[in-house]
C-alpha cells in the first residue's frame, strides 16, 4: 500500500527541497502551514511522486516571520503562499505577487487566525484597503463580475482586465465568503469534525468525510471493516455522478439546449433522490463516520440497483444525444483550453487534469478503502486541453461511476456488517495524510490529533488547486466564453475560500 | 432532430404542490423531531444528570428545561447524532414543510398564535401585490455550495417553479425577495446590506438554511458573524442543511401568503415508512 513520508527540511532551503523532488518526476500537491506550541510554525509542502505522497516538513521558530519563497522555483506554489501569508502573517521573499486571497488584512499589527493555535484570535475583521487597486491603463479596463453574481451562483469576484470583448487577463477573488473554517475544527470533538469537514465544501460532503477519516484511522492504525469501505465507495461515486450533472447542466443550459437542461437537470434530481434513499440525505451526510459507516443501505439495495440501472441508461442516452449536438460542441471546442505543459507544470486535477494529458487518479495511483479490490476504469487523458475534453472525461467517468457503485452494492448486498471499528480507537495521537478522489480531482486532509481531538485539520481542496489555473485558460476567449470555462472547471468556492 | 421527442419522452414530471399533495418523502431526511416533547428526560432521574438530551448535539439544537425537551430546527443540522444515540426520544421526519415566520417558530411551532396572526398581518400587508408573482435575487453569504444546488433546482422541471409565478433575477433592482444562502461572513456583510439597500419596495428576507438562520456547525469564528439577521431583518425562516427544495419552494410560498405554516400538503411521516406515489425516486414512465 503507498503512504505518506515525512521528511524534516530546514525552511532555508524548503524551496530547493520541493523543486527537487519535482524534477525527479514528482507533482507540486499543496502547502500548508500550522501553528505549533510557543509561537512556532510548521511549514508542509507536499508533493505526489511514484512512491506516494511525500510532506517536506520546515519550523519556523516564534522569532522568524519570513522564509524563502517557493514561487519562484515552483510557480503552483504562489496562492498557497497567499493564503499561509493572510492566515499566519508569515511572508515569503522573493514572493512575485503576494496580493490577499482567503483574508485582506494589513501588513502590520494584524491579529492572524493561525489555525493548530489554542489561542482565540476573536472577531477578525478584513480591511479591503489591503486588496490591490484596479488596474488602469489607456483604452484598458477591469470589468468586476461579484461577488454578488447574476443567477444563482456562490460568492466570487472575477476582475477581467479587458479592452473590450477579448478577456487578456482575470484575477479571482474568494475572500468575501472566507469562513475560518480551518479553525473551526479544533474546537469540535472528532464525530463533529466529520460533520465540519462535509460542509467545507457541501456539494462533496463524502469526500471530505472520507478523506478526513482515513487520517484519522491512518493515525489511530485501524482499518474500517470491508462492509462500510464498500459503502463509502458507494456514496463516493454517486456524489461523483451528481457533480459531474451538474457540469453538463451548467454546461447545456449556457449553450441555450434547452430540452437537455431540463433532462439532465432532472437526472441530476432524481440522483440525489437517490442518494436519500440509500443513506436519507440528499447529499451523503452522516454516512461516513471515523471508523467505517453509520449503517446498512436505508432501503433494499437490488430496487436500488434497478433505479440506478434505469437512471444511468436514460443518463447515457441524453449526454450521447447531447455530444453529438453540433451547437453544443461548437461552444466547447477549443474553448478554455490548458494546455499540456501548463497543466503539467501546474499539477492540474482531476477532469481538467485529464482533459490536459495528466491521466493521475488517487483510486488508481494510491488506492485507498475498497477502490483496492475494486475494478476503477479512469478516464483516459486527452492532450487537447479545451472545455470538451474536459467534458469527454466526465462522460466517460459518469459511467465508470455507475458501474463502480454496481460493483460495490452486488458485493454489499446481505451484509450483516459490521459498519465500524470498534472499541476506544480514537485517542491516538499523531499527524497523517488522508485523500481521496473528489468529483473535481484529489482531495488532501492533513490531520494532526492530540487526545483524542482534532488539533489541526487543513482541507486541501482540488477546487483551490485548481482554481489557481483558471485564469490560465481564458487565451484569446472572450466574454461569452466565461460561463463555458466556468462550468468545464466544475470548481466550488467554498472549497477554496475555506 | 432528436431534442423534440426527446422532450416528450418522461410525460409530466413536475410536482403538483402546493395544489396536491407530493409523495416525495420515502427516506428522505427533512427534519427532527421530539418524541414526547413535554416530558422531561426520565432517564436522568436526578438534577445532575439534567442536560444529557442537550448534550447529544453538536449545535446546541436540543434545549431543556421546565416544560421539557425542545429541538430548535433553526441550529438543527439533521446530522441524527442524538437519533443514533436515544432513538426512543428523537426521530427523523420527512416534513419539508419546515420554514417559519418567526425565529421563535422553529423552536415552539403552536406557540403565541396572537404573535404570528400580528406577523403574518404585517407580511400579508407588505406583499399584497407580490401575490401572483415574485422575483428573487439569491445571495451567498457564506454558503458550503450545497445550498446553491437546491435552490437552483427550484427551476427544474421537477419543481419548475415558474408555473407558480416564481423567477429568479440577476438583479437586485427588479427582486421582491432576497434569498440568503450561508453563514453572515464578515466578508459578505457589506455586499449582502448593498444589495438590500438596491432593491424596491416592498422587500421580503428569507433566510435559507440552518447556516444562514442561526449560523449553524461552522458559527462561530473569527471570519462568521453568525446569523443573517445581524445583517438584514429576517422575514422567513427556512432551516435545513441544506434546506431541501420543498423547504425552500414553502418558504417563498409562506412569504407569498400563498400557503400556511403547514398545508400537510407533504407527507408527514417518521422515516423509515415506505412511500405511497412517488414518481421520481420510483420506477420511471418510459
Amino acid at each position: 500500500m503507498t503512504t505518506a513520508t515525512t521528511q524534516g527540511v530546514d525552511p532555508d532551503v524548503l524551496a530547493e527541497a520541493v523543486a527537487a523532488q519535482i524534477a525527479d518526476g514528482g507533482r507540486f500537491a499543496g502547502l500548508t502551514a500550522s501553528a505549533l506550541a510557543g509561537g512556532a510554525t510548521a511549514i508542509d509542502a507536499l508533493v505526489a511522486g511514484r512512491a506516494g505522497l511525500v510532506r517536506l516538513r520546515a519550523q519556523l521558530p516564534a522569532s522568524h516571520r519570513t522564509y524563502p519563497s517557493l514561487t519562484p522555483l515552483v510557480p503552483a506554489a504562489a496562492w498557497y503562499e497567499r493564503e499561509i501569508h493572510d492566515l499566519f502573517g508569515l511572508v515569503p521573499v522573493g514572493h512575485p505577487r503576494l496580493d490577499p486571497l482567503v483574508l485582506p488584512l494589513a501588513d502590520s499589527g494584524s491579529v492572524r487566525p493561525r489555525p493548530g493555535s489554542p489561542d482565540d484570535p476573536g472577531e477578525i475583521q478584513p480591511d479591503h484597503a489591503a486588496l490591490p487597486p484596479h488596474v488602469r491603463g489607456h483604452g484598458l479596463f477591469t470589468l468586476p463580475y461579484g461577488p454578488v453574481r447574476s443567477g444563482v451562483f456562490e460568492t466570487v469576484e472575477y476582475l477581467l482586465e479587458t479592452f473590450g470583448e477579448d478577456i487578456p487577463h482575470l484575477h479571482t477573488r474568494v475572500h468575501h465568503k472566507h469562513r475560518g473554517i480551518e479553525r473551526r475544527f479544533g474546537d469540535l470533538a472528532l464525530a463533529d469534525g466529520v460533520l465540519l469537514a462535509e460542509r467545507v465544501e457541501g456539494t462533496v460532503s463524502v469526500a471530505h468525510a472520507s478523506a478526513l477519516c482515513q487520517a484519522v484511522e491512518a493515525i489511530a492504525g485501524v482499518e474500517p471493516p470491508q462492509p462500510a469501505q464498500l459503502l463509502r465507495v458507494a456514496h463516493a461515486e454517486l456524489e461523483r455522478i451528481a457533480h459531474h450533472l451538474d457540469s453538463m447542466v451548467r454546461h447545456s443550459e449556457g449553450a441555450g439546449q434547452a430540452v437537455a437542461f431540463a433532462r439532465l437537470t432532472t437526472h441530476k434530481e432524481k440522483v440525489l433522490r437517490l442518494r436519500a434513499r440509500l443513506c436519507g440525505s440528499r447529499f451523503g451526510r452522516g454516512v461516513i463516520v471515523p471508523g467505517g459507516a453509520s449503517g446498512p443501505p436505508l432501503c433494499p439495495v437490488d430496487d436500488f440497483l434497478g433505479d440506478l440501472a434505469h437512471l444511468s441508461r436514460s443518463i447515457a442516452s441524453d449526454v450521447g444525444a447531447l455530444m453529438a449536438t453540433p451547437s453544443f460542441l461548437d461552444r466547447l471546442r477549443s474553448t478554455g483550453i490548458v494546455s499540456p505543459e501548463v497543466a503539467a507544470a501546474h499539477g492540474a486535477l482531476g477532469p481538467v487534469g485529464r482533459g490536459s494529458d495528466l491521466a493521475e487518479d488517487v483510486r488508481v495511483s494510491r488506492p485507498y478503502g475498497a477502490y483496492r479490490v475494486l475494478d476503477v476504469d479512469p478516464a483516459p487523458a486527452s492532450a487537447t486541453g479545451d472545455a470538451l475534453a474536459r467534458q469527454q472525461v466526465r462522460v466517460h467517468e459518469i459511467e465508470a461511476s455507475v458501474h463502480l457503485v454496481e460493483q460495490a452494492l452486488h458485493q454489499l448486498k446481505g451484509s450483516k456488517g459490521p459498519w465500524r471499528v470498534e472499541g476506544a480507537w480514537t485517542a491516538a495521537d499523531g499527524s497523517a495524510l488522508g485523500w481521496a478522489e473528489a468529483p473535481q480531482g484529489e482531495l488532501l486532509y492533513l490531520v494532526t490529533m492530540e487526545g483524542g481531538r482534532l488539533v489541526r485539520v487543513k482541507p486541501r481542496t482540488a477546487s483551490f488547486h485548481n482554481l489557481a489555473l483558471f485564469s490560465s485558460a481564458f487565451r484569446g476567449d472572450i466574454f461569452t466564453d466565461f460561463a463555458f470555462i466556468e462550468a468545464s472547471f466544475g470548481l466550488s468556492i467554498a472549497g477554496v475560500a475555506g | 432532430m432528436p431534442w423534440i421527442t426527446r422532450g416528450l419522452r418522461d410525460g409530466i414530471v413536475t410536482t403538483r404542490y402546493p395544489r396536491r399533495p407530493d409523495g416525495y418523502g420515502d427516506g428522505f431526511r427533512a427534519a427532527v423531531r421530539v418524541l414526547r416533547s413535554g416530558t422531561t428526560d426520565p432517564a436522568a432521574g436526578t438534577r445532575g444528570a439534567a442536560g444529557a438530551l442537550a448534550r447529544l448535539c453538536p449545535t446546541g439544537a436540543i434545549v431543556e428545561d421546565t416544560d421539557g425537551v425542545h429541538l430548535d430546527r433553526g441550529r438543527c443540522i439533521v446530522c441524527g447524532a442524538c437519533v443514533a444515540a436515544r432513538p426512543d426520544r428523537f426521530a427523523f421526519v420527512s416534513e419539508v414543510e419546515t420554514a417559519a415566520l418567526s425565529r421563535h417558530m422553529l423552536v415552539a411551532p403552536e406557540s403565541d398564535d396572537e404573535a404570528l396572526a400580528r406577523l403574518r398581518a404585517d407580511l400579508a400587508d407588505r406583499t399584497r401585490a407580490l401575490r401572483r408573482s415574485i422575483h428573487i435575487r439569491h445571495v451567498d453569504a457564506g454558503s458550503d455550495g450545497a445550498e446553491e444546488w437546491e435552490v437552483a433546482a427550484l427551476t427544474n422541471p421537477v419543481y419548475d417553479v415558474a408555473r407558480l409565478g416564481i423567477f429568479f433575477t440577476a438583479s437586485p433592482r427588479h427582486a421582491d425577495l432576497l434569498l440568503v444562502t450561508g453563514v453572515a461572513t464578515a466578508g459578505m456583510a457589506e455586499p449582502l446590506r448593498r444589495t438590500y439597500e438596491a432593491m424596491p419596495d416592498p422587500k421580503i428576507v428569507l433566510a435559507a438554511g440552518t447556516d444562514s438562520v442561526s449560523g449553524g456547525l461552522v458559527h462561530p469564528t473569527y471570519a462568521t458573524r453568525g446569523s443573517v439577521a445581524g445583517v438584514l431583518p429576517v422575514d422567513v425562516w427556512v432551516p435545513g442543511s441544506p434546506p431541501s427544495p420543498f423547504s425552500l419552494l414553502h418558504g417563498i410560498l409562506l412569504a407569498m401568503g400563498l400557503l400556511p405554516e403547514r398545508s400537510d400538503r407533504l407527507d408527514t411521516r417518521v422515516v423509515g415508512q415506505p412511500a405511497q406515489d412517488d414518481p421520481l425516486t420510483g420506477r420511471d414512465r418510459q
